[in-house]
C-alpha cells in the first residue's frame, strides 16, 4: 500500500479527512479548553483568598 | 459503605484531590487506545463492500455521537444529585460537561454530514435521528446560555440542572430514533442485543476509539470539573494547601469545605 493509495481514502479522501481533521481540532481545542479553565479558577482562587489578607482585610 | 463513599466523593477537597490524581491514569490510556484505533481504523480495517474506504468516517463519528449522548446523560444525572442533595461536587461536574458534550455534539453532526454526502447523495435532510441530535446541539448550548445569564452561580446551577434534566428526554429519542420511524440513518451496528454487524477487523478499531474516546472525556471532566469546584468554594484552608498557597496563615477563616447531606 503505497502512501498516494492511502491518502486517496478510494476517491473519498475530500470527505474523510476533513473529518479526521476537525476531530483532531475538536480535541486540540478541548484539552487547551479545559486546562485555560482550570488555571483561570485556580488563579481566581488565589486571588480571593491571598489579596484580601495582604491588604490588610479581615 | 456506599454512604461513606457518597460523602467523601462530595467533600471539595477530596474531589479535587481524587480529580488531580486520576487525571493522567485517564488521559495517557486515552492517547494509547487512540493512537491504536487509528492505526486499525485508518490502516487495518478492510473497506467496506459497499461504501469503500468513505465508511472509515466512522472511527470518529460513532464516538463523538456516543459521547454527544453520553456526556448529557452525565450532565443530567450530575446536575440531579446536585439539585438533590445539594452537593457542589455535582453540580460542578454538570456545569463542566457542557462544553464538552457541546463540541462533540458538532462534531457528530458535521462528521455525519460529511458522511452523508457520498453516501445518501445529501449534506442534511430533516430526518428524525438528525434533527434529534440537533436538538441536543441545541440543549447543550441552552444549558450554557442559562448558566452565562446567571451570575451568581448557586442560582446558575439550580436554573441550569432544571434545564438538564428535563432535557434528558431527548437521549432515548435520539438513541431510538432509527428504529421508531424510518430513518436515512443506519441501525446501530455496535450498541445493539446480539451479534453486531460488523467483522471483527472493522469492529475492534471502533471499539478502542469508543473507548479512547470516553477516557478522553473523563479526563476534560476532571480538569474542568477541579476548576469548577474551586469556582464553588470560598476561603476554605484546604485550597491554599491545594494551590501551594503557603500555609494557612490564619487569615481568612478555614471553616469546612465539606459540603454534602448530613445524615
Amino acid at each position: 500500500m503505497n502512501l498516494a493509495h492511502f491518502l486517496a481514502m478510494g476517491g473519498y479522501a475530500v470527505y474523510v479527512w476533513p473529518c479526521y481533521a476537525l476531530a483532531a481540532l475538536v480535541i486540540g481545542l478541548n484539552i487547551a479548553a479545559a486546562r485555560r479553565s482550570l488555571r483561570s479558577a485556580q488563579r481566581a482562587a488565589r486571588r480571593r483568598l491571598e489579596i484580601p489578607r495582604e491588604a490588610g482585610t479581615p | 459503605m456506599a454512604w461513606v463513599w457518597f460523602h467523601k466523593f462530595g467533600s471539595p477537597p477530596h474531589f479535587y484531590r481524587l480529580a488531580t490524581r486520576l487525571t493522567p491514569w485517564v488521559a495517557w490510556p486515552a492517547l494509547l487506545l487512540g493512537l491504536a484505533g487509528l492505526v486499525g481504523g485508518l490502516g487495518l480495517a478492510p473497506a467496506d463492500y459497499q461504501q469503500g474506504d468513505g465508511f472509515r468516517i466512522i472511527y470518529v463519528h460513532a464516538p463523538a455521537a456516543w459521547l454527544s449522548l453520553m456526556v448529557y446523560v452525565v450532565m443530567a444525572v450530575s446536575a440531579a444529585v446536585g439539585l438533590i442533595w445539594r452537593m457542589t461536587v455535582a453540580h460542578a461536574v454538570a456545569a463542566s460537561c457542557a462544553p464538552i458534550g457541546a463540541s462533540f455534539t458538532a462534531l457528530a453532526l458535521v462528521t455525519g454530514m460529511l458522511w452523508g454526502r457520498p453516501m445518501w447523495g445529501t449534506y442534511w435532510e430533516w430526518d428524525p435521528r438528525l434533527t434529534s441530535e440537533l436538538l441536543l446541539l441545541f440543549l447543550y448550548l441552552g444549558y450554557m446560555g442559562l448558566r452565562n445569564a446567571i451570575d451568581d452561580v448557586p442560582r446558575a446551577d439550580r436554573a441550569s440542572a432544571v434545564l438538564a434534566i428535563v432535557g434528558v428526554v431527548n437521549v432515548p429519542i435520539i438513541h431510538y430514533s432509527v428504529i421508531w420511524w424510518n430513518s436515512l440513518h443506519q441501525a446501530p451496528s455496535v450498541m445493539k442485543f446480539g451479534q453486531p454487524t460488523m467483522p471483527a477487523s472493522m469492529l475492534i478499531p471502533l471499539l478502542l476509539m469508543l473507548a479512547a474516546f470516553t477516557l478522553l472525556f473523563a479526563a476534560l471532566l476532571l480538569t474542568r470539573a477541579r476548576g469548577e469546584v474551586l469556582r464553588r468554594e470560598r476561603q476554605a484552608r484546604w485550597m491554599l494547601e491545594a494551590l501551594g498557597g503557603g500555609a494557612a496563615r490564619g487569615g481568612p477563616s478555614a471553616k469546612g469545605a465539606l459540603v454534602g447531606p448530613s445524615p
